[in-house]
């Protein structure tokens, strides 16, 4: 930033799920407050721009300020004496950003870089609500909406331009996806689960998401197959039943806590024939496992257990890894050209300034002269308008052709005062503490 | 002209490929639909090639291996473009295109002179006999390619390695369907195309099967596929067993196809003119 500016920077305090325990992200939530919001405003000043982000597994507050330390000080405070966290303790887990860091960090929550899952977008629903929260209560202003409007461009960029979301990373949907492998679409297919565990109804929602038909629930206790199957809106069988459903089953969940084998290799074998050698995807997520590993060696049978399931999910963490790299590089273009806008912005005030200046001078002449041109006709009026508009605008041209040009020099200082002092333009130079927002700056897009 | 169109052809066929390989590796959505433009557009010179031709020599181009190959190669892109239209099978082009463009050089590396038509082939039966085995050879391509992709794909799974291959080709659920479609057609195309050459043969030589080897292979073929078909409908057979048999099928069918005419002296006797 430029000596002397007085431009407002950006900052960003904060504790994600790397630095700080769930315990003292909830606390810092300030879920218990009616408006954290207007807490912080409070005691930032109104001229802070401000937008809190609580999500389950990070608490931030982004502020653009032109008294970063002070700022961060007084955030710093607020939460401690909120949240009766001391302040060591509140150091040791809190991450600060400013200027370009904290472009760089936005970017990076928005295209969920830094999140517990890299690429999962629920994420970017969550800033995107937090800003829309901000805009209601109307704390953000021009800086702050650009980052933020930048931010969700930048994911949406990230997740069309690199493959960041492209592999599937919890259990169950690595194993949604085999199955998509195998069948292609799961709609119509059977589904069996053996167990009524959590695991199992887990997996079992997720096949349903994915369109699965039918569900049939084995389990030793009927009462608990029953149970979950009316859940699942399927029906429920015996174990006993076991080998008839199979013969039905395409996809086969097997969770139970028996100490033994519950499916062996014969008993597929046998069913194989009366299924007429469909595909058999079998999925076995109990420890101890309850299935013949031997199994997979039948033809048209596939058999994947928890380790298989975690060595695709390790694999798939690997490839997002690799884009992870790709999209930091994008990122890494998108903070300099925002660094570069944020860089232009002792002009604007200046260029706006000297136009409303100019626009009013106008505006006043007509009006003054207006009583003596009353026989005009209104198309007559229309051309004086059009006139004086061209004129005013033919004039102001060089000048803020000039200033925008030089507006990211290192001494434009001094340019900056020259064309306040010729235009006699009082407030467009920092003495009031928006000068951006005063000079009507602020006419990006909310929400 | 037909030379020129044919060329064209090869040229056009030469760059799908291309883009299809292009396609397959780096997933580039243009590089397919770009493949896909310059596969219709080589088919159309293709076809006009075959056009120019049957009206250069006046009579059907089937008559030695650069025509059967030839059209081989148009029925092979016909069935995929066919495939295709119908079901969108990402990755297929990558194998197709290639099996495609290899026969259309083989075809292009075989002598291309005209031939006068001998007496014995003067029939209506010519041009209706070998499209029709021709064709059902293209289906049977296309099946093969299926095939092929489905050891892959089942190999994948099986092993559990869900690499860069895995991501690429289709479920095995689709494979093996399509396989199976393409399995009925071509045998449905087989079966015509033995009864036109037999009931060619009847008129041309009084007789409706003479066990002249080509005859015999065609046979052998034909039970290749109807006991793998056969196999399908009743027991079931699906999968892996299924798409080695079809590749088996299919190396048969390449045999009664080239194997048979260079190998062995036959009344199907295209090849046994350019030894």
């Amino acid at each position: 930033m430029h000596p002397g500016s007085n431009r407002p920077n950006i900052l960003i305090l904060g504790v994600n799920h790397k630095t700080a325990d769930v315990g003292i992200r909830e606390r810092l939530a300030l879920k218990a407050h009616p408006s954290p919001l207007a807490l912080f405003l409070n005691r930032l000043g109104k001229e802070t721009e401000l937008v809190f982000l609580s999500t389950c597994n990070r608490v931030e507050v982004i502020a653009a300020t032109d008294r970063t330390d002070e700022s961060a000080a007084v955030v710093q405070d607020l939460w401690c004496s909120e949240t009766g966290i001391a302040r060591d303790t509140l150091s040791s887990v809190l991450y600060v950003h400013k200027g370009d860091e904290a472009i760089r960090h936005v970017f990076r929550v928005a295209s969920s870089l830094d999140s517990m899952v890299v690429g999962e977008p629920q994420i970017l629903g969550q800033l995107k609500d937090a800003y829309r929260n901000a805009c209601e209560a109307k704390t953000t202003g021009p800086i702050l909406n650009r980052l933020l409007t930048k931010a969700f461009s930048v994911a949406k960029l990230v997740r069309t331009e690199t493959n960041i979301a492209g592999h599937a990373v919890s259990i169950s949907y690595a194993a949604v996806e085999l199955a998509r492998k195998i069948f292609g679409d799961l709609a119509g297919k059977h589904a069996l689960l053996i167990g009524a565990g959590e695991m199992a109804e887990l997996a079992a929602q997720h096949l349903l998401a994915a369109g699965t038909g039918k569900i049939v629930v084995a389990n030793r206790t009927l009462s608990r197959a029953v149970e979950l199957a009316q859940t699942l809106k399927g029906s429920a069988i015996a174990l006993e039943e076991l080998d008839e459903a199979l013969v039905d089953a395409d996809i086969v969940i097997s969770s139970t806590g028996a100490p033994g084998l519950v499916l062996h290799k014969e008993q597929v074998q046998r069913i194989m024939r009366p299924r007429r050698h469909r595909l058999l995807f079998l999925i076995d997520i109990a420890v101890p496992r309850d299935i013949d590993p031997g199994v997979n060696d039948i033809d048209n049978v596939y058999l994947y257990d928890i380790d298989d399931l975690k060595g695709v999910v390790d694999a798939n963490k690997t490839e997002r890894a690799k884009e992870a790299l790709k999209a930091e590089r994008m990122i890494e273009t998108e903070v300099i050209k925002f660094l570069a806008w944020m860089e232009t912005l002792d002009v604007v005030p200046v260029i706006q300034g000297l136009q409303d200046k100019v626009e009013a001078i106008r505006l006043r002449e007509i009006e003054r002269t207006a009583p003596r041109l009353s026989g005009l006709t209104p198309d007559q009026m229309k051309a004086i308008d059009v006139l004086t508009r061209s004129i005013v605008q033919k004039i102001l041209h060089d000048p803020i052709v000039h200033l925008r040009k030089h507006a990211r020099d290192e001494d434009i200082r001094p340019l900056l005062d020259s064309a306040c002092r010729l235009f006699g333009l009082n407030g467009a130079m920092g003495d009031e503490k928006r000068p951006a927002e005063k000079a009507g700056l602020c006419r990006e897009k909310k929400g | 002209m037909h030379d020129f169109l044919f060329q064209g052809a090869v040229f056009l066929y030469t760059l799908a490929t291309a883009g299809f390989l292009v396609h397959v590796i780096t997933l580039q959505k243009r590089a397919e639909k770009v493949a896909t433009a310059f596969l219709v557009a080589g088919f159309a010179f293709h076809t006009l090639a075959v056009a120019a031709r049957w009206v250069a020599a006046g009579h059907a181009p089937f008559l030695n291996l650069h025509e059967s190959l030839s059209f081989l190669a148009w029925s092979i892109v016909g069935a995929y473009l066919l495939v295709q239209w119908r079901y969108t099978i990402k990755a297929l082009g990558a194998f197709a295109a290639p099996l495609a463009l290899t026969v259309m050089v083989a075809s292009s590396l075989q002598p291309r002179a005209i031939l006068p038509l001998p007496p014995a082939l003067k029939s209506l039966w010519l041009p209706v006999h070998a499209t029709i085995c021709l064709a059902a050879d293209g289906v049977f391509a296309v099946a093969f390619c299926l095939a092929c992709m489905y050891l892959i794909q089942e190999r994948e799974i099986k092993n559990k390695r869900l690499g860069a291959v895995f991501k690429r080709l289709p479920s095995l659920d689709t494979l093996d369907i399509l396989n199976g479609r393409c399995l009925s057609y071509g045998f449905l195309l087989l079966t015509l195309g033995i009864v036109t050459g037999s009931l060619w043969a009847e008129s041309a030589w009084g007789a409706y099967w003479s066990w002249d080897p080509k005859e015999t292979w065609s046979l052998i073929t034909w039970f290749f596929y109807a006991a793998l078909l056969h196999q399908r409908l009743t027991v079931g057979w699906r999968g892996r067993k299924a798409a080695y048999m079809t590749i088996l099928a299919f190396i048969v069918l390449i045999f009664t196809f080239l194997g048979v005419s260079l190998l062995i002296p036959s009344l199907h006797s295209y090849a046994s003119r350019f030894k």
